[in-house]
């Protein structure tokens, strides 16, 4: 009796433990399924004719930029919920915002997810507007997932005569067609803390300091000037790397081999040099304390940053008393206006949003006129830029800002436009790859060890390959530069 | 409705289908929702099934593979990660949980405001793991407030960069995993030590002897059944630690995969959706478990048996 009750008492335990241990697997398949917006109970009637437009426009992204585009500039909104979770059109067609974010390919796994299963979701649920950023837009675009813009949606080439080159590039597949478009171009440069540049270089001039750090040799150097005034040259471990990434030799990988390019390993050195010699401050991208470096308490030189990192996220860090609590965008509040922008040591790009239509959509009518009107529309791009200072995809009307009077308050009266209509069309994008999110964000994490001096090299390098074969089973061999 | 009228009958009647009844439940949904699911998880430990980008590789059949190719990356090194954060933290947790349990139930003592503190101590248990760990990572960030303070009273010149040290990062998880839980297992132990005839005490008070005796020689044997339990259901939870070091290194498990556990190993394959893989970290999982879980078991529950026969041998003389 004893004995078969201990027994019991074992098998329940293991019974116990089992049971624990399933759920940990079996949650983690599951999460992925549950993230699909809920099915809307106004769904259209089914005797309708099926070529007409279905009432539920479903756009996944991954934060509230596009989001704050369309529902201030899209011509056709009628009203925009209080909880910004759904933006109801003059016809009626409700649209509905599904933001996942973007970190750790966390947006990509859960796109895919749902792509992959368009084709048994309900009409009112099936993906129809997906954007996708400049480091894994190859993914979907060579894939059947996204609707070719000219053919399926029926753009005309006049519609997209003035966008700039490189964004139509990059979303083209290997047949030749054109699978997104977007509304900005994200060239790069180096803004600067004007009060900063006047007390380690003497003068705030944007000519003039692109003059002291027009190569990686007079960056060191003013770097190095900096640190003895007391100023860190940059905030931290991250924020050159996209000057380095976007002027590689070839892409990340080929076949399932990943190599590393050279001019990474310079990245590498030269950002643990930075750190040794303490000419930044040990942050991360998007951390608090390299938000704060942006702000009235820091002490850093400048950033690396493209159109929308400045209007975007640098003139919110800006503030002292943010928007959210009252405070103006003006100057005075914070370093309003201390800020300026230069070319910077290399040219590059950094992010870009295109926005795609998804196979099996039921709007077609609605996502041309999204694409017409947001990608193609230059009044509705001229007042875009006017407005919030955001470089858009339309040649013609940025040519007309840079050589008008426009003056950015933020940057100190400087007219940045002028400056990002001369980088524009020096972009490159054709050594971007499917892979470049995972890859970038992997040797970011994996050597940042280094650089804090808690691995040697080879130790870093043998952590990158870890999580590079983790994420990517594919991914058989890692080659580094001799 | 014969049964009713025969008193001789209604002996006979089992009631032991009521009792299946009343547990069908738990086993029905321990089928569907963990026994399938679990052998699923084992069937396809022996595919090669991933995805690459919006393409589907697999289910191929290829046997051991994902199992030999498991033991070449590092998995004794998370494991290794795993049981050493498991046990600095269960230390400093089953102490203070005994010491506590048994000021708690100290009749002498007679500690006042008990309902107060219990309540305290069980608190950090109910905020989520994953709120806790965001709070600890603003907390003992570079200019979070603790390194503020610890630089405004002098302490600290330079701010210490917790979570850039092994010993830091590995130090905040133990800590949290103690906070968490101790309160939990003085409980328990509370329970356990209640449970003791209180006649044991009077009889060795009498007898003169110290209440560190007593605490070693009557309460430790006596709710060894106990603290069996909690070993185990502690042993299971930290093989399976996740959500805190997850998230206090933001997904990464830095510095240098030291914070990197068996399930954020796992993790990092089901992210990828490499099915195969994720099943042979899981099957591995489970062997260990069961293999320290029946050795737990078998020398509590040995040597628990001892005692009793040497008390039972004690009563008969």
């Amino acid at each position: 009796m004893k004995k078969a009750r201990k027994i019991t008492a074992m098998l329940l335990a293991l019974a116990m433990m089992t049971g624990v241990m399933a759920t940990v697997s079996g949650c983690q398949s599951g999460t992925a399924a549950s993230t699909a917006a809920p099915a809307e109970s106004q769904a259209a009637p089914s005797s309708e004719a099926p070529a007409a437009e279905g009432k539920t426009l479903n756009i996944w992204c991954w934060n509230d930029e596009f989001q704050s585009r369309f529902n201030d500039y899209y011509p056709e909104v009628k009203e925009v919920a209080k909880d910004k979770s759904t933006t109801t059109l003059n016809d009626g067609t409700v649209v509905k915002w599904t933001i996942n974010p973007n970190d750790n390919n966390n947006y990509q796994n859960k796109l895919d997810q749902a792509l992959l299963s368009q084709e048994s979701a309900a009409a009112d649920d099936k993906i129809d507007i997906f954007l996708v950023e400049a480091d894994y837009a190859l993914k979907y675009v060579d894939s059947e997932y996204t609707l070719d813009v000219k053919k399926d949606i029926g753009l005309e080439d006049s519609d997209l005569s003035n966008q700039y080159q490189y964004t139509q590039d990059i979303v083209t597949d290997k047949n030749g067609a054109l699978k997104g478009t977007t509304w900005q171009a994200t060239p790069g440069l180096f803004a600067y803390r004007r009060s900063i540049a006047k007390a380690v270089l003497g003068t705030d001039d944007p000519t003039k300091v692109q003059e002291a750090l027009s190569d990686w040799d007079k960056f060191n150097s003013v770097a190095a000037q900096a640190s003895t005034k007391g100023y860190k040259m940059l905030s931290g471990y991250d924020d050159s790397y996209r000057t380095f990434s976007n002027n590689v030799s070839a892409p990340w990988v080929t076949d399932t081999t990943a190599t590393v390019d050279p001019n990474l390993m310079n990245w590498v050195k030269q950002t643990k040099e930075y750190t040794d010699k303490g000419y930044n401050n040990k942050t991360s991208l998007w951390d608090d304390k390299w938000q704060a470096d942006q702000g009235p308490s820091g002490k850093v030189f400048g950033f690396f940053y493209s159109t929308w990192g400045i209007n975007f996220t640098l003139l919110g860090n800006s503030l002292k008393t943010p928007v959210a609590e009252g405070g103006k965008e003006e100057v005075g509040n914070g370093v309003y206006g201390d800020y300026a922008v230069c070319q910077g040591p290399q040219s590059y790009y950094w992010g870009g949003t295109w926005i795609c239509g998804a196979k099996g959509s039921d709007n077609l009518g609605t996502i041309k006129n999204v694409m017409k009107s947001l990608t193609s529309d230059s009044t509705i791009m001229k007042k875009i830029t006017t407005d919030t200072q955001d470089y858009t995809n339309n040649k013609a009307a940025m040519e007309e800002i840079a050589n008008s009077d426009f003056k950015s308050a933020f940057l100190g009266g400087q007219n940045h436009i002028k400056l990002f209509a001369e980088v524009a069309p020096k972009i490159d994008m054709s050594n971007a790859g499917p892979y470049d999110q995972g890859m970038n964000e992997s040797l970011q994490k994996s050597f940042k060890d280094y650089f804090n001096g808690s691995v040697d090299l080879e130790k870093a390098k043998a952590n990158f390959e870890k999580t590079v074969k983790e994420k990517y089973p594919e991914i058989t061999e890692i080659k580094w530069p001799s | 409705m014969n049964a009713e009228n025969s008193p001789k009958r209604r002996k006979n009647i089992s009631y032991a289908k009521w009792g299946y009844l009343f547990i069908a439940p738990f086993f029905i949904s321990f089928i569907i929702f963990s026994l399938f699911p679990l052998l699923s998880t084992i069937y396809y430990s022996f595919f090669k099934y991933y995805r690459q980008g919006l393409k589907i590789i697999g289910p191929t059949f290829i046997g051991f593979e994902n199992f030999s190719n498991l033991f070449r990356t590092d998995l004794l090194n998370y494991l290794g990660n795993t049981l050493i954060m498991w046990i600095i933290g269960f230390i400093p947790q089953i102490t203070v949980a005994l010491l506590l349990a048994a000021w708690f139930t100290n009749q002498r003592l007679h500690l006042r405001g008990q309902g107060f503190f219990k309540t305290v101590i069980y608190m950090p248990n109910l905020i989520m793991a994953s709120a806790f760990a965001m709070l600890f990572f603003a907390l003992f960030s570079d200019n979070g407030p603790v390194n503020g303070s610890l630089q405004a009273l002098g302490i600290l010149s330079q701010p210490f960069r917790f979570l850039a040290s092994v010993t830091g990062t590995r130090g905040l998880i133990c800590f949290m995993n103690f906070l968490m839980w101790f309160g939990n297992t003085t409980i328990l132990l509370m329970a356990a030590i209640m449970g003791v005839d209180p006649g044991l005490y009077e009889a060795a008070e009498i007898d003169g002897a110290t209440s560190n005796q007593m605490f070693w020689r009557i309460t430790i044997p006596l709710i060894r059944p106990i603290m069996a339990y909690v070993l185990i259901t502690s042993l299971i939870g930290g093989l399976q630690m996740f959500d805190v070091p997850q998230i206090l290194t933001n997904g990464a498990g830095n510095p240098d995969r030291s914070a990197t556990t068996m399930i954020m190993y796992l993790n990092n394959h089901m992210y990828s959706k490499n099915y195969g893989m994720a099943g042979a970290v899981s099957t591995v999982l489970f062997l260990i478990c069961a293999i320290l879980c029946f050795l737990v078991y078998f020398i509590m529950s040995g040597s628990n048996d001892s005692v009793k026969k040497e008390r039972k041998g004690g009563v008969h003389k």
